[in-house]
């Protein structure tokens, strides 16, 4: 065993490798596949076509999200016959191939990314993959999650193993303290805002800091789910007492003596100090403020308290060009207040910011104030334990008593393949993390926040700061 | 996988920078649970607009496509792999690529040619100036041509990848040489499962 210094993803892979042929990329074991109603059925087929099975049923689990509708009426009666037949093709894979499906009526059943991590089938060292791309998330525990598409699905459903060139690595630390009413949504809009969305193509990220360090794993969820919105292929944070604290009692994970001998095996997903990354930056926490998305790329950031850009500020006469043209689709003049821009729904929800700790910081600006009259808002649970624990505190009531809609969960308005959509040309502000054209449904204009400020917007009708509803 | 060796023909060019997978197929087409017909989602809220260059009836018929920087980040859906290839497609060219999107393509056999922003500008200008111009993309000789117009470029394409074109292997197929090796990789490892985590009904038992 070499002694040289490892980073933590280093030590991950290092752990899968399965073999190395000789100029071919890394033959990589796969611990865990996730599996949904979308990017699933061709892979499915393809098995099939080739007479396949699936290799370990014990390694893949399945959930319904992407096409549910969240109100209990729509998921008895799914109207959209394409959306029931590909739950339909699902619920019929698993059968046939013997994998365990949450399906729409269990209690366990959530967007993916949420179950894995909360059911503690998530866990240090792992790894972990999806057809799905926000699979970064899982990264949160020091594990290796990465999205990966169809052909690769069926890969994986094969082999559990997937050919893979090996990444480069990328530190970005933040350090010092967050100022009040910024949140780990800020620390990752901003980062992408700095380092562009293709900043990190190629590359796992690894966040850590004091900063990071000092969130809840909530946070570290939200921030390395948005790791590909920078372009990376993953993104990872060390496993610390958080970590495993967060991992004590859940479902999948080990109790008792077992527990402890777990968690000296995870506490070795750490970077060694000396351990060396191909690239780093360093952001300062102090400087942070909360963010919003002013055009159709998650880079394109700017303060609340800033306005919206001018095309003709910018010297690159391709930004200058993609500036006009979010613009305009975002129906957006330069020079603009962002906190004068009106915006006509709120969504909060989505695999970026769903969890408890989401809900329970929207619901803190929320509770005792009324939605203003122009938005609808809606609060979407990322899972069913999500939505009972919220009930369980009293949530559900605060947003219902602000005129928020309670909704059951799944992936909602993050995507336009669900009822929940924007009307073309309407304004909302996201906790999601996307704001392509049209990603929320057709002609709609997207502008992603964190929860708090979402909460505080849809009070004011208009995009605002928490302190703003409070005062 | 089909083996590709060189692709031959009309070329259209988009000229836009980050055009994501949710461009390139919107949502509300991957509900299907077939791999083919994604051809009409292509592009579909664009072509609502009969400016646009797919609509232009002197690119119809076109296979290849010339794109600006970022082409195919965001989500990992190959569905926009398949609608670029059941429209007609057979590459893509531009300056940089998403990362899944790149991958997604070389397990269909649709072959993405990386030249730097100033070839594509060229290219993109040669196209215009003549429209009906052929566009060879040799996989072999990793080069980009327009014979017409002398115009000669080479790009770069990992091996593994273009002898996977070349050959048309099978992904699964590959690793599955290296089975034994699987096998005794998971005699020694020590990952969990999910057995016992569920009743029989299939909820996780709670603790
Ligand atoms: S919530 Fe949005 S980003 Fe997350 S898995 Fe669902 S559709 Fe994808």
């Amino acid at each position: 065993m070499s002694t040289e210094p490892k980073t933590l993803f280093e030590k991950v892979w290092e752990q899968h490798v399965v073999v190395e042929p000789k100029g071919e990329p890394t033959v990589l074991y796969i611990d865990l596949q996730l599996l949904h109603e979308v990017t699933s059925p061709q892979a499915f087929e393809g098995l099939r076509l080739a007479g396949r099975k699936v290799r370990r049923t014990d390694r893949c689990i399945a959930t319904v999200d992407h096409n549910v509708p969240t109100t209990i009426e729509g998921r008895l009666h799914i109207v959209d016959q394409i959306a029931a037949t590909q739950i339909a093709t699902l619920r019929k894979n698993c059968a046939e191939f013997g994998i365990e499906l949450y399906d729409v009526d269990s209690r366990e059943q959530g967007i993916v990314h949420v179950i894995g991590p909360e059911l503690g089938i998530t866990k240090p060292g792992m790894t972990i993959v999806c057809g799905d791309s926000h699979t970064s998330t899982h990264g949160a525990f020091g594990a290796l999650a990465f999205g990966i598409g169809t052909s690769e699905v069926e890969h994986v459903l094969a082999t559990q193993t997937l050919p893979q060139s090996t990444p480069k690595t990328f530190r970005i630390s933040v350090e010092g303290e967050l100022p009040k009413g910024v949140t780990a949504k800020d620390i990752i809009l901003a980062i992408i805002g700095q380092i562009g969305t293709d900043g990190a193509t190629g590359c796992v990220v690894e966040y850590a800091g004091s900063a990071i360090r000092a969130l809840s794993m909530e946070g570290r969820m939200t921030i390395c789910n948005m790791s590909i919105e920078a372009g990376a292929r993953a993104g990872l944070v060390a496993v610390d007492e958080t970590t495993i604290e967060y991992l004590r009692g859940r479902a999948g994970v080990p109790a008792g003596d077992d527990f402890e001998e777990a968690t000296a095996r995870w506490r070795s997903f750490i970077t060694d100090d000396d351990a060396v990354f191909d690239q780093t930056v360093t952001i300062s926490a102090a400087d942070l403020v909360p963010f919003v998305t002013w055009g159709t790329n998650p880079a394109q950031v700017v303060s609340l308290d800033g306005v919206v850009p001018n095309p003709a500020d910018f010297a690159d006469p391709d930004v200058a060009s993609t500036t006009e043209r979010s613009l305009t689709y975002m129906g957006l003049t330069a020079g603009t207040r962002i906190k004068e821009i009106p915006v006509d729904v709120v969504f909060i929800g989505s695999c970026t910011n769903s969890r408890i700790e989401d809900l329970r910081a929207a619901a803190a600006v929320a509770r005792g104030h009324r939605v203003a009259a122009s938005v609808r808002a809606l609060v979407v649970p990322g899972s069913h334990r999500v939505k009972s624990q919220a009930e369980s505190e009293g949530l559900d009531q605060v947003f219902l008593e602000a005129g928020f809609e309670w909704r059951e969960p799944g992936c909602s308005m993050c995507l336009g393949m669900n009822p929940d959509q924007l009307s073309p040309g309407q304004r909302s502000a996201s906790t999601s993390n996307r704001n392509f054209e049209g990603r929320q449904g057709r002609g709609g204009r997207t502008h992603l926040v964190s929860p708090v400020v979402a909460a505080a917007t849809a009070i004011l009708g208009r995009f605002a700061t928490p302190d703003e509803v409070s005062s | 996988m089909k083996a590709v060796h060189v692709i031959e023909g009309r070329a259209v060019p988009l000229e836009r920078a980050d055009v994501d997978t949710d461009q390139i197929i919107p949502s509300d087409w991957l509900k299907r649970v077939e791999r083919t017909g994604f051809g009409r989602g292509l592009f579909s809220e664009w072509r609502d607009d009969p400016t646009f260059v797919l609509n232009d009836a002197q690119f119809a018929g076109a296979t290849v496509l010339v794109a600006g920087p970022r082409f195919g980040t965001g989500s990992s859906r190959e569905h926009a792999v398949w609608a670029l290839m059941d429209y007609g497609f057979e590459t893509v060219i531009a300056p940089s690529f998403g990362d899944i999107f790149r991958n997604n393509s070389s397990k269909q056999g649709l072959v993405i040619a990386q030249l730097s922003v100033r070839d594509v500008e060229e290219l993109v200008a040669l196209i215009h100036e003549d429209p009906s111009r052929l566009v060879v993309v040799d996989v072999e000789s990793l080069q980009v041509e327009v014979p017409e117009a002398g115009w000669l470029r080479s790009f770069i394409l990992d091996p593994m990848t273009r002898e996977r074109l070349l050959n048309g292997w099978d992904d699964i197929g590959l690793t599955l040489i290296h089975e034994g090796e699987i096998t005794s990789f998971e005699s020694t490892s020590h990952a969990p499962t999910l057995t016992g985590l569920f009743d029989d009904a299939g909820h996780v038992l709670t603790r």
